[in-house]
């Protein structure tokens, strides 16, 4: 059972880690000054929302939060493929389409965790809804904003929805042992999760103009296993980053 | 992070003109008011060159806070551990924070923050030559943490005793966030320097690097610097390059050797009988060639923040629209 439960929480704390990896990016290349600090200021409560739920894991004689980040095989991680995408070429609009996607998703994940007979996870997730908060706020007041303003911004906005929509929707594929995690009360089905995400983003999207238009199979299909360990092809070079320092002397303390 | 303005023998040349120019029983006023330690606020009647050299000063020393974010921030995405990460962030955050503050203050004298971006995008306006130069290890980084920001706060705690309320109020702040940087950066520099074989040879490679640009960091020497006195009066400019080199060599070189590191400077002593630092020539044809465009990241820094502004270009558009829908903050 302590496999699954790893499972689960790798699988949370790995998207949060590099979601925070992603955003950090940001820094010094936003559009303007406000989004820089915006985006760094995510990016660090994300890497210490991945650090939190890596602790979990630790307090039950597991490895440490820095053992997992930085010193794990890379095919025992079990991110979804949307955090691992690389910021291309700095448009913002996929880097705030990508922020809201994913801190709805978030949102809806942690409300459902307050409720988790994991004892640990259910305070956990209330801890960080209170972080969890301002994302959301940040990210929906820019998805309207821009979304009510120029031609430009609008089709900039449609088209990172369009290119983003099938990686977000794979944020909740089903979880490898999901039967026992649900009968465990741990978290509830991924289905359901997806339903109140839906729900989450669509209002947001109407006011700001966009539509949505779920993924096709044929989409969805070339994206599917991410929990299962099968990673995006922009994992190895990310990978390969986060890791250069610790790499470069194994022994050392830093 | 910041280092000293540097007075260029151009901007000087107009200097006595202009002075002449002012209301002869304003000006008295106005310097009267800074002699008592009074501070000016921006509705305040000012001088034409202290508006001049405020806004060529605090500009400086935004622009140094952007550009600076850059070669410290590629790090962040490679820091070793949690800890780290998340300093770092921190800290890189707050650098561009403290762009945000030193801009606004530089717009209560009449520049906006659009027109100060193009002037350095431009070239017109000049940033602070350290971030010139390289961060080539995660060592850097630690040494930019704990020896530039500790120029810095030099610097800038000696600024905050200046004439005009807006900046020293900015630079209060800024002081203080600037002393964690520096406390993180010891910290970094300590587990480098007491770590293992490789991790203090990249320390001392790092700082050999870096002893150059940070003698630069203060300005050239008295002797080569252009006649002052007029913004030391109005406490533009509150001490010589010199002192303030000074002041940092006696604060950190012997915390540098205190941790088995040595400076790159065979040269390098404290006089017993003048109590100062003597040092070699660190190289001031240096210095000017890379304030004038020529060192190793220029054209790579002023490149990326190109690239950032055209490539954000869309966004500031959208928000400018007058058209634009309200959308109600939700805080």
């Amino acid at each position: 059972m302590i496999e699954v439960l790893e499972s689960l929480v790798l699988s949370l704390a790995d998207d949060e880690l590099l979601i925070g990896h992603r955003h950090a990016e940001w820094i010094g290349l936003g559009p303007i000054l406000e989004e820089d600090i915006a985006f760094a200021s995510i990016a660090q409560d994300e890497t210490g929302h991945a650090q939190a739920y890596y602790q979990l894991l630790t307090d039950i004689g597991l490895r440490t939060p820095d053992e997992y980040a930085f010193r794990r095989e890379p095919s025992a991680f079990r991110s979804a493929h949307l955090v691992e995408l690389p910021n291309f070429e700095y448009d913002y609009g996929l880097a705030l389409m990508r922020h809201f996607l994913y801190d709805a998703a978030e949102q809806v994940r942690l409300e459902a965790l307050r409720q988790s007979c994991y004892e640990p996870l259910a305070g956990l997730a209330c801890r960080l809804l209170r972080e969890e908060k301002y994302h959301w706020m940040h990210a929906q007041l820019w998805i309207k904003r821009l979304g009510c303003s120029t031609e430009e911004a609008h089709s900039r906005l449609q088209s990172a929805l369009n290119q983003l929509l099938p990686y977000a929707w794979m944020l909740f594929e089903e979880l490898p042992n999901e039967e026992e995690i649900v009968a465990a009360g741990w978290m509830p089905p991924s289905t359901e999760l997806h339903r109140q995400w839906i729900a989450r983003i669509t209002p947001i999207l109407e006011e700001a103009h966009l539509s949505l238009s779920p993924p096709r199979p044929d989409q969805l299909l070339p994206l599917q296993g991410a929990r299962r360990g099968a990673r995006s092809p922009y994992f190895e070079e990310l990978y390969a980053e986060m890791t250069e320092v610790v790499a470069s002397d194994p022994e050392a303390e830093w | 992070m910041y280092g000293n303005l540097t007075i260029r023998p151009e901007d000087i040349e107009n200097w006595g003109k202009k002075v002449q120019e002012e209301d002869p029983e304003k000006l008295a006023q106005f310097e009267a008011r800074i002699a008592r330690g009074e501070k000016i606020e921006p509705h305040d009647w000012m001088p034409f060159e202290y508006r001049r050299q405020l806004i060529r000063l605090i500009e400086q020393h935004a622009h140094s806070e952007i550009i600076g974010a850059l070669p410290e921030g590629t790090w962040i995405t490679r820091a070793p551990n949690f800890r780290r990460k998340l300093a770092l962030m921190a800290k890189v955050q707050d650098e561009v924070g403290h762009a945000q503050l030193l801009y606004s203050a530089a717009e209560t004298l009449g520049k906006s923050r659009e027109e100060m971006i193009n002037d350095l995008l431009s070239g017109k306006s000049k940033y602070s030559n350290v971030f010139n130069y390289p961060a080539q290890t995660w060592a850097d980084t630690a040494v930019i943490a704990w020896l530039v920001d500790a120029g810095a706060i030099i610097n800038q705690t000696t600024n905050s005793k200046g004439s005009y309320g807006p900046y020293i109020r900015a630079l209060e702040r800024i002081c203080w966030e600037e002393s964690f940087h520096l406390k993180y950066g010891y910290d970094s520099v300590v587990y480098l320097a007491t770590g293992t074989p490789r991790q203090r040879a990249m320390l001392q490679d790092a700082l050999n690097r870096w002893w150059r640009p940070i003698m630069h960091f203060f300005g050239p020497p008295d002797t080569q610097s252009v006649h002052t006195e007029k913004l030391i009066k109005w406490k533009v400019k509150l001490a010589t390059n010199d002192e303030m080199r000074q002041q940092f060599l006696d604060m950190y070189v012997p915390k540098i050797w205190e941790l088995g590191l040595t400076i790159p400077d065979p040269y390098l002593r404290k006089n017993p009988e003048t109590g100062r630092w003597e040092y070699s020539d660190p190289d001031w044809d240096e210095f000017w060639r890379v304030i004038n465009g020529d060192g190793p990241c220029n054209k790579e820094r002023l490149a990326v923040r190109r690239f950032a502004e055209e490539k954000g270009r869309w966004v500031r558009e959208a928000i400018r629209l007058p058209s634009a829908r309200y959308v109600t903050p939700l805080a």
